[in-house]
């Protein structure tokens, strides 16, 4: 009985051993074979996620990233926040309870790379946006015991005193631009100005950023000083938009799974 | 070491050190006041050391050993060496991330000491430095052994080694700095990229030129595994990396692709990082050295075959199990757990038919410590595909995933199989390359065995323990249903955890502190002696017609 089910497999596998036994004699035909063998399973899981229209809904209100929230999300790349922080709610009850709305693809696809993450040693930060104020994140960055005395977040005081550089955003918008987000060319040329003008609302810079980027834009003292624009502006301009880019997520009624 | 390149050799390797310094300069001077402009300057302090190698060899005479008498083994003794000393750095680094869990302080208040940067260079330290020198240099030592072939130049394998620690220098001293691309195990920025892409590919092209060469009509299945690590891991470098600089004097850049696409093609890449550069690239090491070490044939040679197309085929659809319940498209999804779980077949018949060769052999696995740390290895490999194949079943993956659990299933992994493969076959190798009767002390290499043992198995069991905890407590409900606790109660119970695993850690560096000495002291105490035969075929001191099969 288990000798006549298992005879298709045991033809199969003799065939393979004595092409394999030719294969193995000529190193150019074993690459090929790798390469071939290894490309199908690429192919077919990424290559029509770029054509099928369903991968990514349509969110009509959808911006972009100031250039001071992106130089922010700069930052939370550059300390590798990511490491423990995702930004990924998933489809289960009680991570919608938790947290919100489960995340859509939509809210990530100016995301230039995603930070979806693979670890929660912090909790998801997909909805952090306007859940705090201000004064909260930056005395959380500054020392994390001092408002949450079990956390284990290292301390970023160091962002408080270190000057935001702005001469390399109107490059970082471009090349944000070269691989899809939407920024337009007077976003681009104006990028440094707009950045300095939402972290200093009394600025004359400020203006801009309104007519650019919406009404509905931040325009704060976000780490409560009107000294200079650093590096902790930056930061928590960008911990304050997390989830807020869309409400297409709020809007449609979610069907979180068991 | 030097001294055996012939003057045009060495003469190549100066002008390609000072091209290399020559890029470094401009990455310092163009990137000034960028972070690129720190990395220029660890360009130029590397290529200063490689000069000062290179330099005083220069007006050397030529050198009158009969190449074709011997095997290359220079690089691989080099790379052994490098190799150790990166698994100390690296998992030095991660006893005192996983610390720095447990008691936050412990970070000294720098901007470059928080656990988001140091992280990485564990990471990229332990995978990239520790097990790709490793890999690089015993892939030298096999592929010329079962070629019966000497390597067909000096200069390249030396370019390969040296040229990809340049690669791993760059990318651990730009985490310190905060250059990073936050992509998982592709952390380094664009430049780093584009150079480990040459190194690379002179590594394929040495591997295909040593084929070329050999006196053996059937290519071993070792080289079979070390190619498709080649192969693979150039393909993933390449797709992953794709990315825009913001730049060309900045080490800033942005991914070309964004949000679903983005996730899909990093753990596409991340998941076959694991799959080609930890596993085939090892499995490589594992059958050439296990056989050889219990000095019994390979148990099948078609269960080989079946693990390596196997591998090689399912492996690279299984990615998508790490975004379950995510924002992907579910039909993707669905496909990655499918063929994760199918996965475990061409993965248990490697480890088993590993296991199955040590048949007759068990007393050897009882009485040394190296034969043994190839076993465990092997046993590992098999409990972790396990758990990696049921881990991407999607109510699974639901409770395991964003928690300690995954972190737990990777180091049995890293640990259990890559780390104690690649221990079992330093202390294979050692010996041999150095010509001598045995390892200095076989008594830590005993020592070294159970620490890391032991090590291992509190790591993991720490990490299962508070992983699952972790799990449950976010999805437990009360009466009333509404959740039971909060993301700070499940924070508060991974605590003594995080000690245990800090501990299971040390005792795993203390063993690689060991295996260190042990290798060093090797080379230098030891008592000499020629192995029996360990020349090329094609040398003059020809061997008998018919060899016995390597």
């Amino acid at each position: 009985m288990l000798k006549d089910l298992l005879k298709p497999f045991a033809r199969f596998f003799n065939f393979q051993a004595r092409t394999h036994y030719k294969a193995e004699r000529h190193s150019i035909a074993l690459a090929l074979g790798i390469i071939g063998a290894a490309s199908i399973g690429g192919i077919v899981e990424i290559a029509p996620l770029f054509t099928i229209d369903s991968t990514v809904e349509a969110a009509p209100d959808m911006r972009v990233y100031t250039p001071l929230e992106q130089a922010g999300r700069d930052i939370y790349i550059r300390e590798g926040c990511y490491a423990c922080h995702s930004q990924m709610i998933r489809t289960l009850r009680d991570e919608v309870e938790r947290y919100g709305p489960y995340s859509l693809a939509a809210e990530s696809q100016y995301d230039h790379p995603m930070l979806w993450g693979s670890k929660r040693t912090g909790p998801d930060l997909a909805r952090l946006g306007g859940k705090y104020s201000d004064d909260w994140q930056v005395r959380h960055l500054i020392d994390p015991r001092d408002l949450v005395p079990e956390s284990v977040m290292p301390s970023y005081a160091f962002l408080q005193d270190a000057p935001l550089e702005t001469d390399s955003l109107p490059g970082r918008l471009a090349a944000l631009r070269a691989v899809g987000v939407p920024y337009t060319d007077d976003q681009i040329a104006n990028a440094s100005h707009d950045a300095i003008g939402q972290a200093m609302p009394d600025s004359t810079a400020a203006g801009g950023v309104t007519e650019r980027y919406g009404e509905a834009t931040n325009l704060r003292l976000f780490d409560g000083s009107n000294a200079r624009v650093t590096e902790m502006d930056a930061l928590v301009a960008y911990l304050q938009i997390l989830g807020q880019l869309t409400q297409l997520p709020y809007e449609i009624e979610p069907k979180a799974e068991e | 070491m030097m001294s055996k390149l012939t003057g045009a050799e060495r003469q190549s390797a100066l002008l390609i050190c000072i091209a290399v310094l020559l890029a470094g300069v401009a990455m310092a001077a163009l990137g000034h006041g960028d972070l690129m402009g720190a990395q220029g300057w660890v360009v130029i302090a590397y290529c200063a050391l490689m000069l000062w190698f290179i330099m005083p060899t220069i007006g050397d005479p030529e050198p009158t050993e009969d190449r074709s008498a011997s095997y290359y083994d220079d690089p691989t003794k080099a790379g052994i060496i490098i190799g150790m000393i990166w698994a100390v750095i690296g998992m030095g680094m991660g006893v005192w991330v996983a610390a720095m869990l447990a008691w936050p302080e412990l970070r000294f208040d720098g901007a470059w000491s928080s656990f988001g940067r140091l992280r990485p260079v564990h990471t990229s330290g332990v995978i990239f430095g520790f097990g790709g020198n490793i890999l690089i240099a015993t892939s030298y030592h096999v592929m010329q052994r079962t070629c019966r072939a000497r390597m067909p130049g000096q200069l390249s394998p030396w370019f390969v080694l040296m040229g990809y620690n340049l690669f791993c220098v760059v990318a651990a001293s730009g985490y310190v700095m905060g250059v990073t691309q936050s992509k998982e195990y592709a952390e380094p920025e664009w430049y780093a990229d584009i150079w480990l892409v040459v190194v690379w590919v002179t590594y394929f092209v040495l591997y295909l030129r040593t084929l070329a060469r050999r006196n053996e009509p059937h290519i071993y299945v070792a080289n079979w595994y070390y190619m498709a690590f080649i192969l693979v891991v150039a393909m993933l470098h390449i797709i992953n990396n794709l990315a825009v600089p913001a730049s060309w004097t900045g080490a800033k850049s942005y991914s070309a692709f964004s949000g679903v696409q983005d996730a899909m093609t990093q753990w596409w890449y991340g998941h076959n990082a694991v799959a080609f550069f930890l596993t085939a690239g090892f499995l490589g090491m594992l059958y050439y050295f296990l056989p050889k070490r219990a000095e019994r044939p390979i148990y099948s040679y078609r269960l080989s075959i079946l693990s390596f197309w196997g591998i090689t085929f399912f492996y690279m659809w299984a990615g998508s199990h790490h975004l379950h319940y995510t924002a992907l498209p579910q039909w993707v999804q669905t496909l990655g757990m499918t063929f994760s779980v199918m996965l475990l077949v061409p993965s248990w018949a490697s480890a088993g038919n590993a296991l199955m060769t040590l048949n007759g052999a068990w007393h050897k696995v009882r009485d040394d410590a190296t034969l043994r740390f190839m076993m465990v290895a092997a046993v590992f490999y098999g409990l972790s595909t396990f758990e990696g194949s049921f881990m991407a079943i999607r109510p699974v993956n639901g409770l395991s995933h964003y928690t300690d659990w995954t972190i737990g299933h990777v180091h049995a992994g890293a640990m259990g199989w890559v780390a104690l493969i690649s221990f079992g076959s330093i202390y294979a190798l050692a010996p041999l390359l150095w010509r001598k009767t045995g390892m200095y002390s076989a008594k830590a290499v005993e020592w070294h065995f159970w620490l890391a043992l032991a090590g291992t198995i509190i790591y993991v069991f720490a990490m299962w323990n508070s992983g699952i905890i972790q799990g449950l407590m976010w999805r437990t409900y009360n009466e009333t249903g509404t959740l039971e606790y909060s993301f700070l109660d499940s924070l508060i119970a991974m605590h003594p955890y995080y000690i245990a695993r800090t501990f299971g850690g040390l005792l795993f560096l203390i063993g690689a502190c060991i295996g260190l000495w042990n290798v060093v002291m090797t080379v230098r105490r030891a008592p000499r002696q020629q192995p029996e035969r360990d020349y090329p075929t094609s040398s003059e001191a020809s061997e008998p017609a018919l060899p016995a099969a390597e």
